[in-house]
């Protein structure tokens, strides 16, 4: 039949060739190379030449130890009282120069708790910023993803309604998303801060002066939440978008049968509205996590990992190591690990999501 | 009966939500351009008010001429319209064509090539920016002066990797499947060249994918920090977003910063809100099909 006036080997390379060329040159070559990179000793610029140093790289980022100290005891068995709470064995005596534990030369404490009794088991990490960095990220993922999404659904319920100028409130509220996250980090830096910050003053207002200024991105338990709650602002009208483009897709027939049957508000949300959302929920989901996980430049723009590590990021990391010492090896292993991560992420994402049938 | 009255209400409530949400998303914008005319220390003042987004007090340009003084503005803007105008329309033609073979085409290895090209839409850019650099800094190039190597601080360097993309290649393949694939058989069948029936039969039907990846693409683009902040140092191949730093050198004056800001966010704000609907369009279609 007519098929073999479409069949063309040569026009087919020919076309597609190019895009194939610079994807598999500029985007899956790195990608392998990161991989490759990550086991050597690579710098952007070096003398020497480059080693295979097998997994060093990713030992030096994601060792961790715990270790059980028990309180220091004099001869009779009693408790050493120092400043009246129990003392314990200095962790730098097991980490430095301690030819017992070869093993934990060169780690840190990352945090320690009590484990009943006054015995204490305290987590060493040989690179204590990298898991702040890796905890940090999480956090801002667990809690942009289903807030922004759900944010972004509401708006886009919101928009949904046939309003004389509906259009203009769909404008405004995108109109952050074509706004460069350098800028909004800007302006935000602005607004949030400690003393005459847009922020600050509002909540003075508000609150007939009772509430005291917050130095927002210069706290460290509230740097992190500063920047989540500005990405989510920046962010959610791209959501809302795209969350209207679901709900559009849903047969007016099916709402117009609800009326008549009488239905409630919620109950047409929750038996038309939102069944016909589920592959765009899915979408949105799977789409906030990985940008979400990409978290850099307002980090770099705001806080630079800062107060105290408060603010430090998987991706900032990479960029750190990778540009700013010039560690190519090391930042290429944070690629992988990142890598690793977002693709495990987005696996169980899919599974949780399956179409049972 | 719901009475005039309540209803009028109802509709007053409503529009109250929603232009209180919208203040929300507008007010640092506001702020951004009133800072923007006013001097350093009533801009200052002014936060801690309503006046903060009004016109008022000490109005003028003065923070503009102060930005081109301390910064080359027009340098910086000039590299983000080429490197952003360039990439656009190499994207459209590669993409396009890329689309064009993988629907329209029968050929060895378009499937398996189709799904490899896909599955790098689950590579976020990160994670692999760091191996790019390394081969920024010693990829060849054959100029007029014969081989040289390494392409740090160049055009080609914040161009050529973001020419093609995953996305943009299968938001074109989703399009194309949905033209009528008889029309380009009957095409063929009356003898017309592939050439041809790219450019006059699916082109002129493609306006509104070329808006949707002209859009994105853009997007993309002109708001680039990462990248090009990694590999440029020299002022001359720098964008936009990275000319920022200039302000932040020695003391920071906070009306350069927001006359500069104003400076490269109100065109695209304008650009947006004139063509809202493309924009609002593009976004949408990522996901109607996703």
């Amino acid at each position: 039949m007519a098929s073999k006036f479409t069949q063309s080997n040569r026009t087919g390379w020919l076309m597609a060739g190019p895009a194939i060329l610079l994807i598999a040159g500029f985007v899956i070559l790195p990608f392998f190379l990161a991989i490759g990179l990550s086991f050597t000793n690579q710098r952007l610029v070096s003398p020497n030449p480059t080693e295979f140093i097998g997994l060093s790289n990713y030992r030096q980022l994601l060792d961790v130890a715990t270790l059980t100290l028990e309180p220091v005891r004099d001869a009779a068995g009693e408790l050493v009282l120092k400043d009246g709470a129990p003392d314990y064995p200095s962790i730098r005596s097991l980490t430095r120069n301690n030819p017992d534990r070869p093993d934990l030369a060169g780690m840190r404490e990352w945090f320690s708790f009590s484990t009943g009794g006054a015995a204490r088991t305290v987590v060493l990490a040989r690179d204590v910023v990298f898991m702040t960095a890796i905890v940090n990220t999480f956090v801002f993922v667990l809690v942009v993803a289903p807030v922004q999404a759900g944010l972004a659904l509401g708006l886009a319920l919101l928009i949904n309604q046939r309003l004389r100028g509906i259009n203009i409130f769909r404008a405004l509220y995108f109109m952050p998303v074509v706004v460069s996250i350098v800028v909004v980090s800007l302006l935000w830096r602005l607004i949030y801060d400690g003393q005459s910050g847009l922020l600050n003053n509002l909540l003075g207002t508000l609150s007939f002066g009772t509430l005291p200024a917050v130095d927002w991105l210069g706290n460290p338990s509230t740097a992190l939440g500063a920047i989540i709650a500005m990405s989510i602002w920046q962010a959610v009208g791209f959501h809302m978008v795209i969350w209207l483009a679901g709900l559009q897709t849903i047969s007016p027939t099916l709402y117009e049968a609800a009326a008549i049957e009488g239905a409630s508000k919620w109950q047409v949300f929750r038996y038309i509205t939102w069944p016909g959302l589920r592959n765009t929920a899915i979408l949105i989901l799977i789409v906030i996590t990985m940008q979400a996980f990409g978290l850099f430049a307002q980090i770099d723009v705001m806080t630079n990992g800062g107060p105290l590590d408060s603010t430090q990021t998987i991706v900032f990391q990479a960029i750190e190591r990778g540009y700013g010492k010039q560690d190519i090896s090391g930042g290429s292993a944070i690629s992988v690990i990142l890598f690793v991560i977002v693709l495990t992420i987005s696996l169980i994402q899919r599974w949780l999501t399956r179409e049972r049938s | 009966m719901i009475s005039a009255d309540t209803q009028g209400l109802r509709l007053a409530t409503r529009y109250a939500v929603l232009v209180l949400i919208a203040l929300i998303f507008v007010f640092p914008l506001v702020f951004m351009v009133m800072s923007s005319l006013k001097p350093d220390q009533q801009l200052l003042q002014d936060s801690g008010s309503l006046r903060a987004f009004l016109p008022v007090g000490d109005i003028s340009l003065d923070n503009y001429a102060a930005a081109f003084q301390r910064a080359p503005v027009w340098t910086f803007v000039f590299n983000s319209v080429l490197i952003t105008g360039v990439t656009v329309v190499l994207s459209l033609v590669v993409c396009s064509a890329a689309g064009f073979a993988f629907v329209f085409v029968r050929w060895k290895g378009r499937e398996t090539l189709l799904a490899i090209l896909l599955a790098t839409l689950i590579l976020p850019f990160e994670t692999i920016a760091i191996p790019l650099l390394l081969m920024a800094a010693n990829l060849p190039w054959l100029g007029l002066d014969g081989i040289s190597w390494g392409w740090m601080n160049s055009y080609r360097i914040q161009i050529v990797p973001f020419i093609a993309d995953g996305l943009t290649v299968f938001l074109f393949v989703q399009y194309f499947k949905d033209l009528p694939g008889e029309l380009i058989e009957a095409a063929r069948v009356e003898g017309a060249s592939w050439a041809q029936i790219y450019r006059k039969v699916v082109m002129p039907l493609s306006g509104p994918i070329l808006a949707t990846a002209a859009i994105l693409k853009f997007l993309v683009m002109y708001n680039q920090y990462l990248w090009p902040l990694m590999v440029t140092q020299e002022e001359g191949y720098r964008p936009v977003m990275v000319g920022l730093q200039y302000f932040f050198q020695l003391n920071v004056a906070w009306g350069e910063v927001m006359a500069y800001l104003s400076l490269i966010t109100v065109p695209v704000l304008a650009f947006y809100l004139y063509l809202q609907k493309s924009f609002i369009a593009s976004i949408a279609s990522t996901g109607v099909k996703g």
